[in-house]
């Protein structure tokens, strides 16, 4: 059946309920919300948490915003604790101790913290071991939850509170770890790069087939924060959409081994429109400041380039 | 499980701050966060479906048939993230914490 946004929400019910405690006009929970949508509405889940914004503004005792069950263990630890989980459920099942028609789906969120930074070793293990889950990282690029420091998920230049633009330096001074090439790596079954636009259809497909997908898969989803980007909340929306359109996100999915492009944008966009609107990158359009927007156009270039001939080369017959 | 506060004596905590109702967060209300309130023209809106998905807090109900309603305000956070999408000017944001 093609894809209906409106048929998704109406008939699908959200398990990421409301009453959670993240910012308003947070990206995060727009993108929980549509990857848990892609279940089948019969299939239980397990979701594990990695510590960041998600965890502790979803989980805060006595509440808990996840219609299914939910563990959170440690910050480092969401890959080993679900992986866990999914092997104690197989061991189950096939000792006939759970319902053979019912079905259980394991899905991890992490941070761009709990997952770049702290949880990688973790996630690295579970995606090797080869467990049946998805990883699904949303990535705002800082450490949000405990006052936006700079983590290896921070673009270069970004203003945050470890790697603060003045005269010393430039904001971040290193790039941006490019996680999805890392789980590439893996030689996963389903990697995935993704975002929230309108209708919805790039991220919730990437989530079906992650979900789907018999093995580990991995998804990683930019997910903006109006405080620690420093745009106006009501542009999450806008923000994601230039993200795709200035190819600093590229929507990107691998099967297999296979590069797939799934959004080319018509007319690619210069980066500055992506950066302007956004208080950390805002030292970058001072006088004399210009060759950090050349740098950064550059590196932007480049990897999507890598991209493209990535497509083609393991594409070729 | 929801009357657990932070007065509640830790004999009566659950064990190992487990929780037993899946999805009771919708118990909480984050209305009176609002600073500025989406107001929903009905006359305007031709139900295309843009705000549906982009609320962070689920606060636009969408039924069966497909078409949403007014605004749950127990949640709306008042991001304004709705409004800037509707390409009918059918979501207004207004001062203040009610339309």
């Amino acid at each position: 059946m093609p894809y209906n946004l409106k048929e998704v929400v109406a008939n699908k019910p959200s398990r990421f309920t409301a009453g959670h405690r993240m910012c308003a006009g947070c990206g995060a929970p727009v993108v929980g919300r549509m990857v848990l949508r892609a279940l089948k509405e019969e299939d239980h889940a397990v979701i594990a948490n990695a510590t960041g914004c998600m965890e502790v503004s979803t989980f805060i005792y006595p509440y808990s915003a996840w219609t299914d069950s939910f563990i959170h263990t440690a910050f480092e630890s969401a890959g080993a604790t679900l992986s866990g989980a999914e092997a104690a459920y197989k061991s189950l099942k096939r000792q006939g101790k759970l319902p053979e028609d019912e079905h259980t789906k394991f899905i991890a969120f992490g941070g761009d913290g709990g997952t770049y930074d702290i949880g990688i070793q973790s996630l690295s293990g579970a995606m090797e071991r080869g467990h049946d889950m998805v990883y699904v990282c949303y990535d705002n690029g800082a450490y949000m939850n405990t006052g936006i420091q700079r983590s290896s998920a921070t673009p270069k230049f970004a203003d945050t509170t470890t790697s603060p633009a003045g005269k010393v330096i430039p904001g971040k001074m290193q790039s941006r770890k490019d996680l999805t090439e890392i789980m590439v790596s893996h030689h996963l079954p389903y990697v995935a790069q993704t975002l929230a636009m309108n209708p919805f259809k790039d991220l919730y497909e990437k989530a079906e087939k992650a979900i789907y997908t018999e093995g580990p898969a991995f998804l990683n989803v930019l997910a903006p924060c109006p405080r620690g980007w420093g745009y106006a909340t009501e542009d999450l929306m806008q923000i994601n959409k230039l993200a795709a359109d200035t190819c600093y996100w590229p929507l990107y999915e691998v099967v297999d081994g296979k590069y797939h492009i799934t959004y080319k944008p018509a007319k690619k966009l210069p980066i500055e429109e992506f950066l302007k609107p956004q208080k950390r990158f805002r030292h970058m359009f001072k006088p004399g400041n210009e060759w950090m927007i050349e740098e950064f156009q550059k590196e932007v270039d480049r990897r999507w380039q890598d991209l493209l001939d990535l497509e083609e080369i393991t594409n070729k017959e | 499980m929801t009357e657990i506060n932070s007065k509640t004596p830790m004999e009566d905590l659950t064990i190992g701050g487990n929780i037993y109702q899946a999805g009771n967060a919708r118990e909480f209300k984050t209305g009176d966060w609002r600073s500025m309130c989406p107001v929903f023209i009905e006359e305007k809106c031709k139900q295309c479906g843009m705000c549906f998905a982009v609320c962070p807090d689920d606060a636009i109900p969408v039924g069966k048939d497909q078409n949403r309603t007014d605004f749950n305000y127990d949640y709306c956070k008042g991001c304004g993230v709705c409004a800037k999408v509707c390409p009918f000017g059918a979501i207004e944001m207004k001062e203040g914490t009610n339309k």
